[in-house]
């Protein structure tokens, strides 16, 4: 008979933070088959009989492993070309690259890859460059051209809607030439472009060749593997891609890399709906539904409603862009959204919105009231993704409507002191990702890095939910501020529920999977102003153990 | 190298794009017409056309071919162009709402490319709700105000009146396009081909003009008259650009070319209000210019000319 029992691992630890109220605090969990068979003291666990006891954690403390809501798997691809950034960053295998404070620091570091390049024509691609940190001064491509005259060298910006080129790239794009008439596009007093190439339309005809393909956006099998690894380092034990293809070969390699024993992160993939149909697009992850596993959840579907703030294409409402610059562009119809939002409900699957402007919220809650007198749907999770500019009227609406949100809270340290000063003034900046009225509205709310356009971390989300500190050092709607406890939760059930997991993981208690997020500090005793410190010693993901 | 005609088809969602590409590739008349649209999501090419699909391009009946560009308009286009058999002519299909200029200054970017119009289709009974919907407003006036042919399409769904009322409230925001109604986009295809911007060397060309379409059972939408003249060396460029551009003429588009007092040859365009003079060298052996010309019927008169 005994054989038959599964082996049972206590692991004892400095302090479990379970995020169950009845049960907040522990030192003892016990593990058997991937999951939680119970959490408290060791005396209270000793009924469930025979069980290892695993002390490498007493030093350690526990939290439900961390979920990361909204974040890409290109935030693992991207480490492959050289990281350009102001702020210093960890790469998956652990190595610090520090930031570049200058543009010639960018270059430098752009001019040691090129020197590691080895083929004749092999492009140099840099990524995470923020200019805006180097005050007026803008990259040229005779900046870029000191990294090659001969290579083409590219280098992509944080926020993801600018990339800087230098001549070679841009004689290969067949656009050094003159008489280009592009917004997106500068010209030089020569009258050819300066090599800074805006938004997508412009960037485009670039990537190919940079060597930018496909396989990039998407995450390739290498990508995914660093990503894994990024999320071990960051205490994550669930990723979403939010916006996914997810045809044949890429759900393959999902499908197969996920399975594999190591592999160290529950991915949850999103089908973005471009390219096909509402009808199709549901039809198509009530097919995928039928493939998930335990590290792979498929079954959601993406919509985008509309661009970027940053980048002046989210659509606002009056008064518009604080600098006057046009309104945004719709991505997708509301027709489309309404036909989604509609089919989606009657076939019980999820749908999560990228709306970033204001306008495109209060559209996607149009579509949702529609939707939802069509197809009556308690507990549907909608969840509007972004939503950085909602007021308190339209919290109430997503209240009313049964909708959830995952803000970006991140965003005020990148970009708060942009927002404030040039795209949609102090007053609206203060009340971007406005976790506490959120809270207080009694919307279910959780926050997300966007990564790789942040960086994969949840703990530093959480200190930006808890501090709204810009880059600055300001203080950016001090009265959106949350607390540690509610930011905590925000990073762990709070995304678990936005994804209909919160039944199964984000809070340590019996019966859910074992994922842990293993720690060095007290997130619960740390100064506030500290959070984004808390060091992170890896996780544990199904039971098993991952040392970042 | 011959630059590619290209030409964008935008409009919102359900006005009529589809159709209209459907109408265009009926008359191909054994060119190779590429068309690309923004996802395939919103395609919907008539079965009949359709030979066969490899991935993201459909194969159309007389070497055609569909495919989605997706994110990359330029690179779709790039890898079209290095084709066996490349295309002869591109029809660009925006999304529901895309904006045309937008995505003809994208295709601009690319390669080898001569935007030669942009066509916008309006859904006669919805369009006037669509210009002034909440979310929707600017971006379908914009649709509108990017056209340089606009196709008032479902004309027969309104009433003559509504017709009458959307025809004088249209030119107002988009003055400066040929506004001409149809059922079911039917409309000739050289009224969307003979646009602006047109390659120097396709004087050489020899312009056919393919049969006019019959006129569609629909009384509401507009006939088409073309008519082709004979002009003699020694053309005066600007009065001919006036007399083009005359108002209510009826005329939606003229194209050819004409020898000036100095022998210089002229590459000649109109469309809608617009008139385009390029230099291009003259057609060997060419004793006089040719224009033709196509004109709503019942208020183009030929015979003016």
């Amino acid at each position: 008979m005994s054989s038959t029992v599964p082996a049972t691992t206590v692991y004892a630890a400095r302090k479990i933070i379970t995020m169950n109220p009845s049960r907040p605090q522990a030192t003892h969990v016990a593990v058997r088959d991937g999951r939680i068979l119970g959490v408290g003291t060791l005396a209270d666990l000793a009924g469930w009989g025979p069980h290892t006891l695993d002390d490498r954690f007493a030093a350690q403390v526990l939290m439900p492993g961390l979920v990361e809501a909204h974040s890409h798997l290109m935030a693992g691809t991207l480490w492959r070309y050289t990281y350009c950034g102001y702020f210093d960053l960890r790469d998956p295998d652990g190595r610090n690259w520090p930031g570049a404070a200058t543009l010639d620091g960018v270059v430098a570091a752009l001019g040691q890859a090129e020197a590691a390049t080895s083929g004749q024509a092999a492009p140099v691609v840099g990524w995470g460059f923020d200019p805006i940190y180097f005050g007026s001064q803008r990259c040229t491509r005779a900046d870029l051209d000191r990294v090659s005259t001969r290579r083409a060298v590219g280098v992509l910006h944080a926020s993801g809607h600018i990339l800087n080129v230098n001549t070679a790239a841009l004689e290969l794009a067949g656009l050094h030439r003159a008489g280009i008439a592009h917004p997106g596009i500068p010209l030089g007093a020569d009258g050819l472009p300066t090599g800074e190439l805006k938004g997508p339309d412009a960037m485009g005809p670039l990537f190919e060749h940079l060597g930018l393909t496909r396989s990039f956006l998407s995450g390739d099998e290498a990508g995914i593997r660093a990503f894994g690894k990024l999320a071990v380092r960051a205490g994550v034990t669930t990723a979403t891609d939010l916006a996914a293809t997810l045809g044949d070969d890429e759900l393959g390699t999902l499908l197969r890399l996920t399975a594999e024993p190591a592999y160290p992160v529950r991915l949850v993939p999103l089908l973005r709906l471009i390219g096909i149909t509402p009808k199709d697009a549901v039809a198509r992850v009530v097919q995928l539904r039928e493939r998930n596993t335990e590290q792979l959840r498929l079954g959601r579907i993406k919509v985008v409603a509309d661009g970027s703030i940053q980048g002046f294409s989210a659509r606002l409402r009056w008064p518009g862009y604080y600098n006057g610059a046009p309104n945004g562009l719709w991505y997708t119809a509301p027709e489309t959204i309404r036909e989604c939002y509609t089919l989606a409900l009657q076939h019980g699957v999820q749908v999560h919105t990228h709306t970033n402007g204001d306008e495109a919220t209060e559209l996607a809650l149009d579509c949702m009231q529609t939707a939802l007198r069509q197809h009556p749907s308690p507990d549907h999770r909608f969840t509007l993704q972004h939503c950085q500019l909602a007021d308190a009227a339209q919290f109430g609406r997503m209240r009313a409507l049964g909708m959830g949100v995952n803000l970006f809270a991140n965003h005020h340290f990148y970009w708060g002191d942009q927002h404030r000063a040039t795209t949609v003034g102090p007053e609206r900046a203060e009340r971007m990702n406005a976790c506490r009225t959120a809270r207080d509205t009694g919307v279910p709310w959780s926050i997300h890095s966007d990564a790789p356009i942040t960086p994969l971390g949840p703990l530093f989300t959480a200190w930006c939910a808890v501090n709204r500190l810009t880059a600055s050092g300001r203080v950016l709607g001090a009265g959106e501020c949350v607390s540690v406890a509610d930011a905590l939760r925000a990073i762990t059930l709070g995304a678990a529920h936005s994804l209909h997991l919160d039944g199964e993981i984000g809070s340590i208690e019996c019966g859910k999977r074992a994922d842990f997020c293993v720690l060095e500090d007290d997130p619960e005793a740390i100064d506030p102003e500290r959070l984004k410190d808390v060091r992170i010693w890896g996780t544990v993901q199904g039971g098993r153990v991952f040392q970042a | 190298m011959t630059p590619l005609p290209t030409h964008v088809i935008g409009g919102y969602l359900g006005a009529g794009k589809t159709t209209l590409v459907n109408q265009l590739l009926r008359q191909a008349d054994g060119e190779r017409i590429a068309v690309l649209v923004n996802d395939f999501g919103e395609l919907n090419i008539d079965a009949d056309l359709i030979v066969g699909q490899d991935g993201e391009l459909l194969s159309l009946a007389g070497g055609c071919v569909c495919c989605s560009f997706g994110s990359d308009l330029v690179g779709t286009l790039a890898s079209l162009q290095r084709r066996a058999l490349p295309p002869q002519r591109v029809l660009i299909e925006t999304s529901g709402v895309g904006l045309p200029a937008a995505v003809a200054r994208a295709a601009r970017l690319g390669p080898g490319l001569q935007i030669e119009g942009t066509v916008v289709v309006a859904d006669a009974p919805a369009v006037r709700a669509q210009a002034s919907d909440r979310y929707m407003g600017d971006t379908v006036r914009q649709q509108l105000a990017d056209a340089d042919l606009l196709l008032l399409n479902k004309a027969d769904a309104v009433s003559p009146e509504t017709l009458a009322e959307l025809r004088a409230w249209l030119p107002s925001i988009a003055p400066q396009a040929a506004l001409v109604a149809c059922v079911q986009a039917l409309v000739p295809a050289e009224l969307v081909y003979g646009t602006l911007g047109m390659a120097r060397d396709e004087v050489n060309r020899p312009w056919r003009p393919t049969p006019m379409a019959p006129p569609p059972a629909a009384p509401a939408a507009d006939t088409f008259v073309s008519h082709c003249i004979k002009l003699p060396p020694g053309v005066d460029l600007a009065a001919l650009s006036e007399r083009l551009r005359a108002p209510h003429s009826g005329l939606l588009r003229a194209k050819g070319w004409v020898l000036d007092a100095q022998g210089q040859c002229w590459l000649v365009q109109t469309v809608g209000t617009c008139t385009q003079l390029t230099p291009a060298a003259a057609p060997h052996g060419a004793p006089s210019g040719t224009l033709v010309m196509i004109g709503l019927r019942g208020q183009f008169e030929p015979k003016d000319w």
